[in-house]
């Protein structure tokens, strides 16, 4: 899709979400708003999964490590006729379809069962792994919070993945740079990961993961020498003025006002979308 | 049991391609042969555990039948939210082989003694967890759990522990082993200790003594009807094992008896357990010497199951 087609649905995903988040009073809502852009820009223009080879083994992989998330990945999924629209009705409730934190049993568009931080990497680079003993030739991605990076078992994929120079593995971290109680680089020295995923030999590009030309650039459809981490500098609750890079966010769900507020806002802005592309 | 379970498991490989072993940096003089065999099965991922675990289960959701092996402390308590997530949560084909059950590692200090991992292991939705207690029961468990897709833990001891069962023995996994008959006591071991039972048993029956002795190296999922009909036939049932005693074999029987009419046994007076009671050891010495200090041992049963009788 071009890129403006994707930003209409990431416009429409981010409605959805809002009407989810809502619903449900629920959490993370901040970092669905700051990864949804490159889930988007994965499912629809990069990675070979789709409702044909859903079951195909040798289909490519996604894991959304940053299990808390979940919403951005289930509207993506249902956007991509992976999930069916009713489900997202059910998320987060009594009675419920769609967990909080991601059961891969609940569709096959799920990769991995995701939610505690730190687990994502290693079971990608096990997928990784298998396709290379294999010989199978798909991509694995996994993205991880920048939060999430604090963890000790992040690291020890690092260097697993970095000495198997497992190239068919792609790493994202959603950079939002706010994490559970405070700014990322506030609580540790956050910003020297890059010189640690650097040391281990992995191919480190910071972009802005908003952008979708940005994303098309460093992806480079998958052809990588050695293992690559995109960081992908992003705004938590983007797309929502009174959201935007606001830790509150993290926590709080919309109440109806701000929902319709929200709403307005990325009403505003498909207009202007719809109006900029007709001239 | 260590060496049963590489060979088994390598004659397993030679016909199936799915077969992978990942290692934390263990296993001297154990995979060399298998590492030479399938140079691309085996995998030393190195001292990290929780990659090692999360691997595992990339591999298992990718067609993969993974072996992960390293001493228990390390793979069950350094890794258990992986096992918990990773394995169990998504219901994975991969296997846990740990070494050093109980106080196998005696003299090595309570960091590497286990006596916690069942406790851990039985808890966890989809695990099956098995406890051989010597070399045969050992390659009846990694066969049998080979068989199924479900996540398996696989307890093991070390090396050297004598064939309590004849080589020809076929058992069945989920079915408690009767090794002998006797009247009024049963002694229900798991592991490691079925040596141990062998030995009292052994005793008492030179002193005109004659006690049950079963090994029940499954503890998940438990033989439920082995059991009750053990509280219908003996007065005492103990058990005994290298464990602490939350959690473990003691717990498993009681569970089992407990939810049955207690009323409705014919037999049973009471259930004796011979397990660590919940401490850490901070007495230094071989298992044996360990096991005396706790009094697991044999003296310690013989001497109490003669007054117990008389």
């Amino acid at each position: 899709l071009n890129f403006k087609e994707l930003k209409l649905i990431s416009i429409e995903a981010r409605k959805k979400i809002i009407d989810m988040k809502y619903n449900s009073k629920s959490s993370h809502i901040g970092s669905a708003f700051s990864v949804l852009d490159i889930l988007i820009f994965l499912f629809f223009n990069k990675l070979n999964i789709n409702s044909e080879n859903i079951n195909d083994e040798e289909r490519d992989r996604l894991i959304l490590s940053k299990g808390h998330a979940s919403a951005a990945l289930y509207v993506t999924l249902a956007k991509k006729g992976l999930l069916s629209e009713k489900k997202l009705d059910k998320f987060y409730c009594d009675n419920g379809e769609l967990p909080g934190h991601i059961d891969h049993t609940v569709s096959n568009g799920l990769d991995a069962s995701t939610g505690s931080l730190g687990h994502g990497l290693s079971i990608g680079a096990g997928m990784a792994m298998a396709s290379y003993l294999d010989k199978i030739d798909n991509n694995i991605v996994v993205i991880l919070g920048d939060g999430e990076v604090n963890e000790g078992s992040i690291w020890e994929s690092a260097m697993f993945i970095s000495r198997f120079k497992l190239s068919n593995l792609l790493i994202i971290i959603d950079s939002n740079k706010l994490q559970g109680y405070d700014r990322a680089n506030k609580i540790l020295k956050h910003r020297k990961m890059i010189n640690m995923w650097k040391a281990l030999d992995f191919d480190v590009e910071e972009i802005n993961g908003h952008s979708f030309v940005e994303m098309e650039e460093a992806i480079n459809n998958f052809s990588y020498k050695t293992p690559k981490v995109i960081i992908a500098n992003t705004v938590k609750g983007k797309g929502i003025s009174f959201m935007e890079d606001k830790l509150e966010w993290h926590y709080k769900s919309p109440n109806k006002n701000e929902s319709i507020v929200a709403k307005n806002e990325l009403e505003k802005e498909k207009k202007e979308l719809i109006e900029e592309g007709g001239k | 049991v260590r060496t049963t379970f590489i060979n088994t498991l390598t004659d397993l490989a030679k016909n199936d391609e799915r077969i992978i072993i990942l290692t934390g940096d263990l296993g001297f003089s154990v995979f060399e042969n298998f590492k030479n065999e399938f140079p691309d099965r085996y995998i030393n991922v190195g001292i990290s555990e929780q990659n090692m675990v999360g691997l595992a289960s990339g591999m298992a959701l990718r067609g993969k039948k993974v072996y992960v092996y390293s001493i228990i402390p390390f793979i069950i308590m350094r890794a258990f939210e992986q096992i918990r997530i990773d394995i169990c949560y998504q219901d994975v084909d991969v296997k846990l082989v740990g070494v050093g059950g109980g106080l196998a590692y005696g003299p090595a200090g309570a960091t590497h003694h286990a006596i916690v991992d069942l406790a851990l292991m039985r808890s966890l939705p989809n695990m099956n967890v098995i406890s051989p207690g010597d070399p045969i029961e050992a390659k009846s468990a990694v066969i049998q759990s080979y068989n199924t897709d479900k996540p398996t833990y696989i307890r093991l001891s070390r090396n050297g522990e004598p064939c309590i069962h004849d080589e020809k023995e076929k058992l069945v996994i989920n079915n408690i082993k009767k090794i002998v008959e006797g009247n009024k006591v049963l002694i229900l071991t798991t592991g490691n200790m079925l040596e141990e039972g062998k030995k009292i048993h052994e005793k008492l029956f030179k002193n005109n003594i004659l006690i049950g002795l079963y090994s029940v190296h499954t503890l998940k999922p438990i033989d439920k009807k082995t059991i009750i009909e053990a509280a219908n036939k003996y007065d005492f049932i103990i058990t005994l094992e290298e464990h602490n005693i939350i959690g473990g074999l003691f717990s498993s029987v009681s569970e089992v008896l407990m939810k049955q009419n207690i009323n409705s046994f014919k037999k049973l007076k009471k259930v004796i357990p011979y397990a660590i009671n919940d401490e850490f050891s901070h007495n230094v010495g071989s298992q044996n010497f360990i096991r005396k200090s706790y009094g697991i041992d044999e003296n310690q049963l013989v001497k109490d199951i003669k007054s117990l009788v008389n």
